[in-house]
């Protein structure tokens, strides 16, 4: 390491022109005092681990929170869970003024309006989905998909409200006529007919989840391959038979993912059901006769639960809505998680 | 006034890739030196070393000594006070989006506490001249954005800011690969004035670049320093068949 | 041969009938799923626009069965309890979203943590509710807007945790470099480099969660139950707006209705423009100059 040391070539601005503002004299040393102060700065390590800390702890409480729901439900449902035991849920008599407790119509109640909501919905969701995605021309996807995202983000309460005043008298006049006369041999549209009821829950639950259950395929329809499109193009389909074996056989899984991911949401739906369900802890075939769902009657009843018993009662059914919706969801974000896995990553 | 940087066996990994290997070397201060190399020859990782940024990703191992003027950066002193000391430039510039210009070079003062606005503004306006950009920007300095000036001028913008902190050296890692030509030969200008002022350890994959700004080259290959000398005797002379063949081109 | 070329046709008819078919379905799908939030729009318009007056934002309840109160009470008791709620959704949610993007990215811990965000998010918001009535008002022996603040609080912090991470990745890892590059401190970079550049997203991430839970009226049936008068005290049962919307959907009085309506106008109002904000925001690209 001790060679002589050749200056490299000169470079062309010494004898020419500065070059942009280069001030060709040696420029005056910069105060020391920059150094110093930024010695005196320190390490900061201190200030780095009490931010880390407070940064995971803010994390972690997003496991406080579940743990905390779970413990005030099990803790304030606890009268009620030991003295029903799981006959609770198979109880079909909901009788507070007896203390006696049967939560049978309102299990009844969430699966038949949830289900009912599911069918309605999903052949909808999955046309609007597959308009959206292979057939829509690219100016119109921007507004129909806004309009999509609205109908999510509308509020229940004022779904609840439309529900009430505007839809369930229109299927009161028009639509549940038609239900009984065409299909009232099954047993399942019968008169007396108010509006109000399990029929009109399932409608309104449909139109909430839609959106959900839309975006959620859209989202796995897109991210099926382009080549999977083109293979099945190139042996001659039409449309359609591509959209059925390039698209949706792929995106299948994704697809089942997105309507349980519905499914959880038509579960724990209360205030659009609670003001249209007719709260009527009953179980009845007919599918116009007034119902009640676990949701609903929490908000339905809680507010005149006068006695300890009665709310226990209410508080366990939130409990096992609360289990159910969970089990629920978590099945449907691994089906779309499965599915949607594939796409890039984000640049880091 | 730069110091010199005394590297003694130094290795880095990154996950399992022994990425260097026993490397060893002088830097003279107030010089500029050049690092060159194929690609993934490590010469990245190597300067990312001396500043202590190849720890920052979680995957990344470093053992061995780097002195920067007598202190083992690699000691107690922590990462964030060694990078005080150690400017770095990157390959593509990235001046802070949100920040106009003089914010930009005065961030790594006001962000490290820094509070008086009369030598903020005297800092700014000196960094400014030094990396010769102070001319093009100076009516605007608070107007417009980092972002909204040219590749180069960008590039310039990092230098100022890491100038603007007062470091004792320089590290540039291809700081003209993503600019123009004429861009290009104002930051390698820009290079000769500041080696009087600071140690410059530059990485190119343009030999051109290093014969012209450097005084020192080092050779990288697969992870090893395989010759490091005056650049003159590197371009002419190189003892190394291995750097005499990179030189001619025949691989790389 | 003729057969063939017979058996072909049909084949080739039928394929074209479903073809068909199925894309007016479709069409017909699209249609149906548009056609109710058209609906409830014009509804909504139609009944509510012409309620919105001076008194309905500045005047109580009338007494039942009189005419020309208004909603002040509860756009302001909406105002309280959002203000509060934000207070703690909006701190602890930016953390954890900065916790899962700049200290914990890749780790199982963060993947737990975003999934368990993401289940919680799916959880009826009334079970939130008796969360916190068993949490609050039980042990404090009555309603408060104190308890429907966190309520809705709650709700907040896993909406704005995932986009604030989200928005946080976005951030290319070379202005993170180069705070780093400075001797910037680490909590100093995150906070006063990377969020501020993400900010725009951030902001609209936070806003998306307050629409959110504006619109939500199940959490506070039993927290913060609702007042008829004025009251803005934390200690005290509040009013929200979407609470009294439910009170007077469910009355039989043709004035309640009407204030029902123009209230879930002012909502809705509030709930569109924060939504396409949003898509304004994200579609224009959020990080303007950081790519």
């Amino acid at each position: 390491m001790n060679l002589r040391i050749q200056e490299p070539r000169a470079p062309k601005s010494e004898t020419a022109e500065p070059v942009g503002g280069l001030v060709p004299v040696a420029v005056p040393a910069p105060a020391s005092g920059i150094r110093s102060f930024l010695q005196s700065r320190g390490s900061s390590a201190a200030a780095d681990s009490t931010f880390r800390w407070l940064m995971l702890a803010s994390a972690l409480s997003i496991f406080a929170i579940v743990a905390l729901i779970a413990t005030e439900l099990v803790t304030h449902s606890e009268l009620t869970l030991s003295k029903f035991g799981l006959k609770f849920f198979f109880g079909s008599a909901w009788d507070p003024v007896n203390a006696n407790f049967g939560a049978l119509p309102f299990v009844y109640g969430t699966l038949v309006s949830s289900l009912l909501a599911l069918v309605l919905a999903v052949p909808l969701a999955v046309g609007t989905a597959i308009f959206l995605t292979e057939m829509c021309p690219k100016a119109l996807r921007g507004i129909l998909s806004f309009l999509t995202e609205l109908l999510a983000a509308i509020p229940s309460v004022v779904y609840g409200l439309w529900g009430l005043l505007i839809m369930v008298p229109l299927l009161r006049s028009y639509v549940d006529p038609i239900l009984i006369k065409l299909l009232g041999w099954t047993g399942l549209f019968a008169a007396p007919d108010f509006g109000i009821g399990m029929f009109a829950a399932g409608v309104i639950l449909a139109i909430m989840i839609l959106p959900i259950i839309s975006s959620l395929t859209r989202e796995v329809m897109t991210a099926v391959p382009h080549t999977q499109r083109e293979a099945v193009l190139a042996l001659g389909a039409t449309r359609w038979e591509m959209i059925r074996m390039g698209v949706l056989r792929n995106a299948r899984i994704g697809i089942v993912g997105s309507i349980i991911l519905g499914l959880g949401r038509a579960l724990g739906e209360t205030m659009a059901v609670a003001m249209v369900i007719g709260s009527s802890p009953t179980i009845a075939k007919s599918l116009l006769a007034p119902a009640a769902t676990m949701a609903s009657v929490i908000a339905n009843e809680f507010a005149e639960a006068s006695d300890d018993t009665y709310r226990s009662a209410l508080i366990e059914i939130g409990l096992a809505l609360f289990l159910v919706t969970i089990v629920v969801n978590i099945c449907a974000r691994l089906l779309v998680w499965a599915v949607t896995r594939g796409t890039p990553a984000r640049e880091a | 006034m730069g110091v010199g940087i005394e590297v003694n066996n130094l290795n880095a990994w990154y996950g399992a890739n022994h990425t260097l290997q026993d490397i060893t070397l002088h830097i003279p201060a107030n010089e500029a030196t050049a690092l060159i190399g194929p690609s993934g020859c490590g010469k990245s990782t190597f300067v990312r070393c001396l500043n202590r940024m190849h720890e920052t990703n979680p995957i990344a191992k470093v053992t061995g000594e780097v002195k920067v003027g007598g202190e083992d950066i690699y000691s107690e002193t922590s990462a964030v006070e060694v990078r005080r000391r150690i400017g770095m430039v990157f390959q593509r510039p990235n001046p802070f989006p949100t920040m106009s210009i003089y914010d930009n070079v005065a961030s790594g003062l006001r962000l490290n506490g820094f509070r008086n606005r009369r030598s903020l503004d005297e800092v700014v306006e000196r960094s400014l001249k030094h990396a010769a950009l102070w001319d093009e920007v100076k009516s605007d300095l608070k107007k417009k954005s980092g972002a909204s000036l040219s590749g180069g001028q960008q590039q310039r913008l990092c230098i100022a800011r890491a100038l603007a902190v007062d470091p004792e050296v320089l590290l540039m890692d291809e700081p003209a690969s993503a600019l123009d030509p004429v861009s290009t030969a104002k930051i390698e200008d820009l290079i000769f004035q500041l080696k009087s002022q600071y140690t410059i350890v530059i990485v190119t994959h343009n030999m051109q670049q290093a014969a012209r700004v450097a005084e020192r080259t080092g050779f990288f290959l697969n992870g090893r320093l395989v010759e490091f000398d005056s650049t003159h005797k590197i371009f002419t002379n190189p003892g190394d068949k291995r750097t005499e063949d990179y030189i001619t081109g025949r691989f790389g | 041969m003729a057969s063939q070329r017979k058996i072909s046709a049909a084949n080739r008819h039928w394929r074209w009938f479903t073809n068909n078919l199925a894309s007016g379905l479709a069409v017909l799908s699209t249609i149906l799923v548009i056609a109710p939030l058209v609906a409830i729009f014009i509804d909504l318009v139609y009944k509510g626009a012409s309620s919105l007056n001076f008194s309905f934002f500045t005047k109580l309840p009338a007494p039942v069965g009189e005419t020309g109160g208004g909603m002040a009470n509860a756009i302001v008791g909406s105002g309280v309890l959002l203000v509060l709620a934000s207070a703690i959704g909006v701190p602890m949610g930016i953390a954890a979203g900065i916790y899962l993007s700049e200290y914990g990215r890749g780790t199982k811990l963060s993947n737990v943590v975003r999934f368990t965000a993401d289940v919680l998010n799916g959880v009826p918001s009334i079970v939130m509710g008796i969360s916190v009535y068993a949490l609050i008002v039980v042990p404090q022996k009555g309603f408060s807007a104190f308890a429907g603040g966190v309520a809705l609080g709650i709700m907040m912090i896993p909406t704005v945790a995932r986009t604030t991470e989200e928005m946080l990745l976005m951030v290319p890892l070379s202005i993170r470099e180069a705070a780093l590059g400075l001797g910037v401190p680490a909590w100093r970079s995150v906070l006063s480099i990377t969020l501020r550049t993400a900010m725009p997203g951030v902001i609209t991430g936070c806003m998306l969660a307050f629409a959110r839970v504006a619109g939500e009226t199940a959490p506070l049936l039993f927290t913060a139950l609702g007042n008829d008068f004025w009251s803005t005290s934390l200690r005290q049962p509040i009013e929200a707006l979407p609470l009294q919307i439910y009170v007077y959907a469910l009355g039989p009085y043709d004035e309640w209705h009407r204030l029902a309506w123009a209230g879930s106008l002012v909502l809705i109002v509030l709930i569109v423009v924060s939504v396409s904000l949003v898509r304004y925001v994200t579609t224009r690209g959020v990080l303007k100059g950081a790519t």
